[in-house]
Formats: structure tokens, C-alpha cells, sequence
């Protein structure tokens, strides 16, 4: 199978199982006996969060990688899931807004653990620009790829936040506290993110190799008709 | 880059995000004055609102010590008795709490309409800080 067949693959499954996950959360568990319906954010919130730091933690991986065996695959990797990153940790922030507003009665606090989500926000969104003023690729790489190191230091902050200090936000959840319906379209979601997730770094991480193969020799007047 | 090296040094001041009303009664002369946020869970029965105004008045206890607060216009909806709440505002003289702002805190639990409490203290555990994997 080709990796393209496999990555649409991923990505259709991915699709469907965020489809039938949500289809669950929305019409067949039962609303939240305090928050209603609202609580039902919950179904994407959560599963985001999970796959934002995954992406970001693969995102410390791809760059140590890079910086290691120095191969430019590890570099378009690593563009991939920093992008991507940002892009669940921008929606987990408007997630996160839309349900604080209804429940904590405002939609930002600066609490432990969204001060920690918004340096993880600021932080990559910063790589990703810094990537986009370097033009020579191998600097572009080493730099960005230093620079990710040192703003993953903050990723298990993000996570541990709840617990090590007084917080807006509450603790994670468990199964045993969250009713046993409720768990089901949860954990359907986060694998349907997860194959998804699978699928937009193999996908991003070909453009941004085509993109480098064609800075360092951009196609000739005839190749490119 | 920069913004984010000033965002982790706005962290240091962020790391207290609310006192505890005995750490709060534990800060003395610290407390009065500024503005700052306490956290606790209100006290059963201790809601009052006055109904011709939009005044509202709880206690927010923490087991162990209590404070009167004051607090104006509507709550969130999820406010009720023995939930957890972060209240930003004044500590004054009188040793009653001005607040300027009311957050509601919800905590790790989900449960259907009905459902009975597997723990019942959970409420606070979220107002503790405690982890509880």
C-alpha cells in the first residue's frame, strides 16, 4: 500500500470514528446532571488536549531526531506536528472559552493551567514564525529544533498544572468519575482524533519536504510546465 | 520567542491562583487591601439574596475557617450550596469579602440527572488541589 493510501486511510477512519463518537456525545449519553448540555464539549475538548500535547511531545521527539542523525525528514516532521500543535491548541483555548463562559462564568482565567496552555500557545506559534524568517533550511532546522526542546520543557507543566497547583480548572478525570455512558463517545472521539492526527502529520510533513526540495533546486523552466 | 520568555515570568505570579480562606486568615495584613481571589466552597445554607436589590451574600469555608462574602448581580448558573467558587476581590476591615467577580468551579466529576455520588467529597477535592489519579 502506498503511504498516500495509508494516510487517507487514517484519515477516513479518523473522520468516521470522530463522527460516530460525536453522534454518541451528542444524542445518546445524558446531559451533565448539573452543567446540561454544555458539559457536552467535552466530547472534543478533552480528546484535543490529549492530542495537542501528544503532538507536541512528537514535536520534542522530531526535533532531537533532527539534531542527532541530522536528516531532513526529521525536520519536515517536525514542522508537521508544530503546526499542527498549535492548530488543536488554538481550538482547545476557543473550546475551553465557549464552555468556561456558561459554567465558571467567565471565558478566561488566569489560572494555573490556562496561563500554562496560553506560554504553550505563544511559545510554538513563536517557532513556527521563527521558521518562517530563516531562510537558509539548515538553520531553519537547528533552530527551530533547539527551540522546541527548551518550549517542551513547559508540555508536562501543562498537564501536571492541576494538580500541583490551586486552579479555575478542575483535575482530570478518571473512569470512575465520569458516568460509565458518558466514557464511550470519549474514548471513541480520542481515537478518531488520534487516527486523524496520524494522517495530518504524514500529510503535512510531504509538503513541507516538496517545499525544501524545491527552495534548495527549484525546478527548471522546462520540468516545471 | 520573547513573548513567551515574559509569559513564563508572568507564571511566578500566577502560581497562586487563589488563597484558601485559612491561608487567606493565615496572610494577616497581607490579605486586606488588594485585590485578590479567594477560593473555598460555599457554605451550606449560607446563601442570602436580598430580593429587592441584586445583592448577594454566602459564606465560602474550606472546613476549617469561613468568610462572610459580598457579592453583586447574577451568579453563574451553576452556582449553588457546597460548590467550589473563586471569588476575586477585597478583603475588608469588617473581615467581610467585597467581591468583584464570582467564578464557579466545576469539578473532575460527570454524572447523568439522578445519578448518586460516588464520592461526596469530591466538590472539594477540586477546591483542595489534590490529586487524585
Amino acid at each position: 500500500m502506498s503511504r498516500e493510501r495509508l494516510a487517507l486511510g487514517f484519515g477516513l477512519l479518523g473522520i468516521a470514528l470522530l463522527g460516530w463518537g460525536s453522534y454518541l456525545g451528542l444524542f445518546v449519553a445524558p446531559p451533565d446532571r448539573y452543567m446540561g448540555d454544555v458539559q457536552r464539549i467535552m466530547y472534543v475538548h478533552v480528546p484535543t488536549a490529549w492530542l495537542a500535547l501528544v503532538v507536541f511531545t512528537l514535536a520534542f521527539i522530531y526535533a532531537v531526531l533532527f539534531l542527532v542523525h541530522r536528516s531532513w525528514r526529521w525536520d519536515a516532521l517536525h514542522e508537521a506536528s508544530l503546526e499542527i500543535g498549535v492548530l488543536f491548541t488554538g481550538l482547545l483555548c476557543i473550546q475551553g472559552a465557549l464552555w468556561g463562559k456558561p459554567t465558571w462564568g467567565v471565558y478566561w482565567a488566569w489560572d494555573p493551567r490556562l496561563t500554562t496552555v496560553a506560554v504553550m500557545l505563544l511559545s510554538f506559534t513563536g517557532i513556527l514564525s521563527l521558521r518562517h524568517f530563516l531562510d537558509d533550511p539548515l538553520r531553519r532546522a537547528s533552530w527551530s529544533a533547539a527551540t522546541t526542546i527548551l518550549a517542551s520543557a513547559n508540555v508536562p507543566v501543562v498537564y501536571y498544572s492541576v494538580r500541583w497547583w490551586n486552579s479555575l480548572h478542575q483535575l482530570q478525570s478518571t473512569p470512575k468519575t465520569v458516568n460509565s455512558s458518558m466514557v464511550e463517545p470519549l474514548r471513541i472521539n480520542a481515537f478518531g482524533l488520534l487516527f486523524l492526527t496520524i494522517a495530518l502529520i504524514m500529510a503535512r510533513s510531504w509538503i513541507a519536504e516538496s517545499r525544501r526540495r524545491k527552495a534548495m533546486a527549484p525546478p527548471l523552466a522546462k520540468e516545471s510546465s | 520567542m520573547g513573548v513567551a520568555l515574559v509569559s513564563m515570568g508572568g507564571l511566578g505570579e500566577n502560581l497562586i491562583f487563589y488563597w484558601t480562606p485559612t491561608e487567606m486568615k493565615a496572610a494577616g495584613e497581607k490579605a486586606y487591601g488588594a485585590t485578590v481571589r479567594l477560593g473555598g466552597q460555599v457554605v451550606e445554607g449560607s446563601i442570602e439574596r436580598d430580593e429587592k436589590s441584586t445583592k448577594l451574600s454566602f459564606r465560602v469555608g474550606d472546613g476549617e475557617t469561613q468568610f462572610p462574602v459580598d457579592a453583586q448581580g447574577m451568579p453563574p448558573a451553576m452556582f449553588r450550596e457546597k460548590i467550589g467558587v473563586v471569588i476575586e476581590g477585597t478583603l475588608l476591615r469588617s473581615g467581610r469579602f467585597a467581591s468583584n467577580r464570582l467564578m464557579v468551579k466545576h469539578d473532575n466529576e460527570y454524572r447523568a440527572p439522578g445519578e448518586e455520588d460516588v464520592d461526596t467529597k469530591a466538590l472539594m477535592k477540586t477546591t483542595e488541589g489534590l490529586a487524585a489519579p
